[in-house]
């Protein structure tokens, strides 16, 4: 009779454990919906801040077109460059505190979940499988959440511009300069790009440490937990 | 040399718990040795240690002191790859409060070892079906475990510890949360499993109907094994007793 052990003490291919990502991501699309509250509440937080930063981006860039079209009627002087210093200032502010609401959302998530991490290791999940999971649904939650902020920004903002120069020359702002980095100017479209990039890494970036703290519990300890 | 082949010892198993000054000595040098492909009972009152035995001889906990040996392996000195593998390939967990994934239906459940394993969905979905039918739940794998009685969750759970043919099942008050009948589903599904697939069951318990269908119990108290009872004497009782009552 073989040994329970033959194959685990044989190194190589026979003792891997494996997740895929398709079932990963298949599992983390299950997470997300079936507690839609809860995601809900981790995705807010980053859309607001989106929101903001795309609603920020979007006026810069109407200022422009509206400046432009007033120097050629009456000369006007461009966009105050320090107000939207300014104002870039508390859209960041606001992504810190979506941040921070991401971490907290995350751990609640994390501590409804005990009995759950705790059963997956004793299926033979490693740690590392857990902090995939955990990543993989705040990743998405932000992407999501960072693509509806923008969408909801820059669509009230192209409303609001529409009213005052009229839908053509709102619509020309997804072209102009919305910011400037360090001599670089970024378009508005690009600048959206980026807020997204920015809100789906923040979001991964706060799960961090949730996700270390759930994958490192013993599996008895999470088993004991009564959620 | 003794004529049986033991799939776990423990050896001067002891677990202290630690909260604040207060010390438990939830288990107490506990020496235990199980045959391959018995069955055997844990029996003892709640706060006995029969969930400490069943973490430690799981890989689930750290002993305070001792060692436990599966297949005369030290689980001490197993990396976290290879315990998680012993997990996955070699122990079936059963859980008095089922357990199962709560967004996973019950083939999705059943299946997920296979996928750590390392099946192809294909093939997880094949075996995955059989077992449900082994279990008497051909009709429900798309369910989800709220959708599912008590007994039908138990019973998923069941195919899902039999997933990967473990040698080991390990069963911590397996019939704790259900009824009189459904309970001794329950028990009988292991025996045939036990029987069937000659896998061994090791299950803690304080369940009087497991008496009847192990191959030895042992009675444990305060973190020591008080007796350990062979079939033999225990068919001895079981007379006795249905002879009292006749
Ligand atoms: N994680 C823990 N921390 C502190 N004490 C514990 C812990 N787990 C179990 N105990 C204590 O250890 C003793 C044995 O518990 P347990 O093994 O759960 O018994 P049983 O499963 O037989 O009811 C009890 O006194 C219990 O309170
Ligand atoms: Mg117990």
């Amino acid at each position: 009779m073989t040994s329970v052990l033959d194959e685990v003490s044989k190194r190589g291919i026979e003792k891997q454990i494996v997740l895929p990502w398709s079932r990963a991501l298949q599992m983390t699309r299950e997470n997300i919906f079936v507690r839609l509250g809860r995601s809900a509440i981790t995705a807010l937080g980053i859309f607001l801040g989106i929101a903001f930063l795309a609603a920020v981006l979007f006026s810069a860039a109407a200022a422009q077109v509206a400046a432009e079209k007033q120097m050629r009627e009456i000369g006007v002087d461009a966009a105050d460059a320090q107000t939207q210093a300014r104002v870039i200032w508390l859209a960041a502010m606001s992504l810190l505190v979506a941040t921070v609401g991401i971490v907290n959302s995350m751990l609640m998530s994390v501590t409804e979940r005990y009995k759950e991490i705790g059963t997956m290791k004793c299926l033979g999940a490693l740690d590392s499988f857990i902090v995939r999971l955990f990543l993989l649904e705040a990743g998405l939650l932000g992407i999501l959440g960072s693509m509806l902020g923008a969408i909801a920004g820059t669509g009230v903002m192209t409303l609001v511009s529409a009213h005052r120069l009229g839908w053509s020359l709102a619509l020309s702002s997804w072209g102009k300069p919305a910011l400037e980095l360090g001599g670089w100017t970024v378009p508005l479209w690009l600048g959206i790009v980026i807020a997204i990039v920015i809100g789906g890494v923040l979001s991964v970036g706060a799960a961090l440490y949730p996700a270390w703290r759930a994958a490192k519990m013993p599996p008895a300890a999470a088993l004991r937990s009564e959620f | 040399m003794s004529v049986y082949e033991y799939i776990v010892r423990t050896k001067d198993l002891s677990k202290v718990y630690t909260m604040g000054d207060v010390q438990v000595r939830a288990l107490d040098d506990v020496a235990l040795d199980i045959r391959r492909g018995e069955y055997v009972s844990i029996m003892g009152p709640s706060g006995s240690g029969k969930s400490t035995l069943f973490n430690m001889i799981g890989g689930l906990d750290k002993p305070t002191q001792g060692t436990v040996f599966i297949d005369e392996v030290d689980m001490a000195q197993l990396t976290a790859q290879e315990l998680a593998f012993l997990r996955c390939r070699k122990i079936g967990y059963i859980f008095q409060t089922f357990n199962l994934i709560p967004v996973m239906t019950a083939l999705e459940n059943v299946t997920l070892p296979m996928v750590f394993a390392g099946l192809t969905t294909d093939d997880a979905m094949d075996k995955g079906a059989e077992l449900l039918k082994t279990v008497g739940l051909e009709g429900r794998r798309d369910h989800k475990p709220t959708e599912l009685s008590g007994g039908q969750q138990q019973r998923v759970a069941t195919a899902r510890a039999l997933a990967n043919d473990p040698a080991i099942i390990l069963a911590d008050e397996p019939t704790g949360n259900l009824d009189l009948r459904t309970g001794k589903e329950i028990i009988d599904l292991l025996k045939r499993m036990n029987e069937e697939k000659k896998v061994t069951v090791i299950s803690a318990t304080h369940d009087l109907k497991m008496i009847d269908v192990s191959d030895r119990v042992v009675w444990i108290r305060d973190g020591q094994i008080e007796r350990i009872e062979e079939r033999a004497d225990i068919e001895v009782q079981v007379g006795q007793m249905e002879g009292e009552e006749h």
